[in-house]
């Protein structure tokens, strides 16, 4: 599987996290709220500003920064 | 002594409705011993037995984060809860299923409210609560907090827990090699005698949990152990990968309970969250769409309050003064008490309550949008303008909440986990007109502008955000350089508001603006009275008064601004003590002003429209008062940044009120 940034998908696009190169505190974030290796993301919004995906029923927005350094796996 | 029950749960798990639907109206909020997290307490009643219920601070982990999280977890490993209700979102189970792991591995007697399952079945999801329970090993009862279902049920589980020795529930494995791990660690950290499980922190310490090795390090005994120095030159290569394992871990479990115990559509329901956020977070539209929102929370204020109920308060005020100088005059009381309750009291404490409908009605509309939401929303549409300023959205809620009080404003924020952005955001709050700042915008509109009241209204707010995003950015190219912290925030489903929680939260601030009005105002208008009429013999209110004499010594700094009377200088001196105390000052001090009305045909005298437009600004930006000097003291850890506040915009004030003043005589306004 590719590895792609979360910044580099479309809206309706669904992929699983496969590893978050950002700075420790925030990685351990993220993970805490449900972003863990495996997990399922469903772009919602990606135009300007802060990227919108669906989370395991909630909608988090994640800033463009954080998001460009989370790489994902496209599924099929 | 009660038994207590702690409440622990994500943010936006209905954990503080829950809180709400169990104690009603027996609460009590307080503060956590060192820090400013909030502590609410209150009483709940079953079967004749009175239950002590603490909400703990909404955390998604119970690790050493932040001070919340710490805050939290202490409570329940030392504070001995007898038993913990685990608030959990049935829509978003495997997540909050989460902090729940933690609360397993900590031993906790554990009662899981699976909340908000109306919700989760108008989205077709479906849990099977008695499974959970099973292989949770701790009773999950279905509740919705809103509408006080389940909660009988719940406390009824909660109290068996309570009195039942802890059994049965699940433990995690992390994989074999932590697991071993951790079994050998807590056999060193048994030698010690902690004031915790040893399994926990032997968990903890593998996590890398800050606090949990500052907790090690005191240890004596174990830092002088060759075992102990042995075991962690072992780990240390692997430290890193163990704390991400742990975390996985948890959510492994999570994932193998929920397997087949939670189900979802397979296309998930459009809701009409969905469908609202189309608009409302739209890419262009956002923005404007905000603007129109406050302005109609604006204009709906001042309609509401002012021109509905405004005129029922004046009269109510003339009405009681009025019944007090009577009964005084029946008694026979001395002249100068009877002076006292006219002059002082009922004018000045008086000319701040009249205000309280449109308080009222300012903060019944924030918490109905809070409640809503929407303000998550506010903070994701305003994270690009913020970027452009060097900061970010989240600094935007702290900003909004400021809108109500400075003190929570800059509490609020905490949950900035920068310390350029937090150090900016408390900077910039006291910028965000407060509510006790309403009362001296209003006399002034009514004066000079009373058809234009919300547009005014909403402008001197505008202000004050243009000024604080101004600053930020100042602030964040010179003081505080650096990255801001990233945005991550959850973006709730919207809810119908309930008028129970409108009214709470209306309540919270209301009440504060009452005792202000009752303690701080009327100590410092009494104390302005003597200063007012004393030395014995000169005109009270006079110019030859103390107070008279203390306000020309100022008077002279605000010339330039256009308002050199002393009365004013007074005022403005007085609205450090705290900024309802304005307009209770002015109220007084000019002579032969019983209340509100008058006040506003005395200043109408006094004043002109410009030199009323540049007191309005300087009362927007000036020295904000002693609680919120106090609370940056606090927040900040050190009187310099509190003094340092003072000044700034004191100066960035009275710059801004020359300038206005100067220009627009030059241009031929008066």
């Amino acid at each position: 599987m590719k590895y792609l940034s979360l910044t580099s998908l479309h809206v309706g696009d669904i992929c699983k996290v496969a590893r978050i190169q950002a700075g420790r505190s925030a990685t351990r974030r993220l993970y805490e709220m449900g972003f863990n290796t495996g997990a399922q993301v469903k772009v919602l919004k990606n135009d300007r500003g802060p990227i919108i995906v669906g989370l395991g029923g909630q909608k988090v927005a994640l800033g463009r920064g954080l998001a460009e350094k989370m790489l994902v796996g496209i599924e099929q | 002594m009660s038994m207590t029950i702690a409440l622990v749960g994500n943010p936006n798990s209905g954990k503080t409705t829950l809180f709400n639907a169990l104690t009603g109206a027996n609460q009590h909020v307080g503060n956590w011993p060192g820090v400013t997290v909030e502590r609410k307490e209150g009483q709940t009643r079953y079967k004749n037995q009175v239950y002590t219920v603490v909400d703990l601070p909404g955390t998604y982990s119970l690790g050493a984060f932040s001070e919340d999280e710490v805050v939290a977890r202490e409570f329940i490993l030392t504070g001995n809860p007898d038993v913990v209700i685990n608030v959990v979102d049935a829509t978003n189970i495997e997540r909050n299923l989460y902090l729940t792991t933690q609360l397993l591995e900590m031993g906790a007697k554990v009662v899981v409210a699976l909340n908000m399952v109306d919700e989760a079945e108008a989205r077709e999801i479906s849990v099977d609560e008695k499974a959970l329970t099973k292989r949770l090993g701790i009773p999950v009862i279905p509740t919705v907090a809103s509408r006080r279902r389940g909660m009988d049920e719940l406390m009824e589980a909660a109290t068996a827990v309570m009195y039942a020795p802890l059994n049965g529930h699940a433990r995690l494995s992390y994989g074999e090699s932590i697991d071993r791990k951790i079994a050998e660690l807590k056999n060193l950290l048994t030698k010690e005698d902690f004031a915790y499980p040893p399994g926990w922190l032997a968990l903890k310490l593998l996590e890398g949990d800050a606090y949990a090795q500052s907790v090690v390090d005191q240890s004596q005994t174990l830092q002088g152990s060759p075992a102990y120095g042995r075991f962690w030159n072992e780990v240390a290569a692997h430290a890193e990968d163990y704390q991400l394992e742990i975390v996985d871990s948890r959510y492994k479990f999570v994932g193998e309970i929920t397997k087949d115990t939670v189900r979802r559509p397979k296309v998930a329901v459009q809701t009409t969250t969905d469908r609202v956020d189309r608009v409302l977070t739209h890419k262009y539209w956002g923005m404007p769409i905000f603007a129109v929102i406050m302005f109609i929370v604006f204009q709906l204020t001042f309609v509401i309050g002012e021109d509905l109920l405004g005129e029922v308060m004046v009269t109510g005020v003339d009405y009681i003064g009025e019944v007090f100088e009577s009964l005084l005059l029946a008694v026979h009381a001395p002249q100068w008490l009877i002076d006292f309750t006219a002059n002082g009291i009922v004018a000045g404490v008086g000319a701040v309550i009249e205000f309280v409908p449109l308080i009222v009605i300012l903060y019944m509309l924030m918490g109905f949008l809070e409640d809503s939401g929407y303000m998550a929303r506010a903070a994701y549409v305003m994270d690009n303008t913020m970027r452009l300023v060097g900061l970010q959205g989240k600094t935007f809620i702290s900003m909004i909440v400021g809108f109500g009080c400075n003190v929570p404003g800059v509490m609020a924020t905490r949950t900035l986990e920068s310390k350029k952005d937090r150090m900016i955001a408390i900077l910039i709050n006291p910028f965000m007109s407060c509510g006790a700042k309403i009362p001296i915008y209003l006399v002034f509109i009514a004066a000079f502008f009373p058809s234009h009241g919300g547009l005014i209204l909403f402008s001197v707010y505008a202000l004050g955000i243009a000024i604080a995003f101004l600053m930020g950015k100042i602030f964040s190219k010179t003081l505080f350089k650096g990255e801001s912290s990233h945005f991550i925030m959850e973006l709730p489903p919207y809810r119908k508001p309930t008028l129970r929680n409108v009214l709470r939260n209306m309540w919270d601030n209301v009440s504060g603006f009452l005792t202000r009005a009752g303690t701080t105002i009327f100590a410092v208008v009494s104390l302005l009275w003597v200063l007012a009429v004393l030395p014995a013999g000169v005109e009270p209110y006079g110019a030859e008064s103390i107070l008279g004499r203390i306000g020309l010594l100022i008077a002279p700094i605000f010339k330039p601004a256009g308002f050199g009377s002393w009365q004013a200088a007074v005022g403005l001196f007085s609205g450090i003590a705290a900024k309802e105390a304005v307009v209770a000052t002015l109220g007084m001090v000019y002579a032969g002003v019983e209340a509100g009305t008058e006040l506003v045909a005395a200043i109408r005298e006094v004043f002109t429209p410009l030199t009323a437009v540049s007191f309005m600004v300087m009362t927007l930006l000036y020295t904000p008062c002693a609680a919120t000097l106090g609370t940056i003291r606090k927040e900040t850890g050190s009187t310099k940044w509190a003094l340092f506040s003072a000044v700034y915009t004191f100066t960035i004030a009275w710059v801004l009120a020359v300038f206005i003043f100067q220009v627009g005589s030059l241009l031929g306004f008066s």
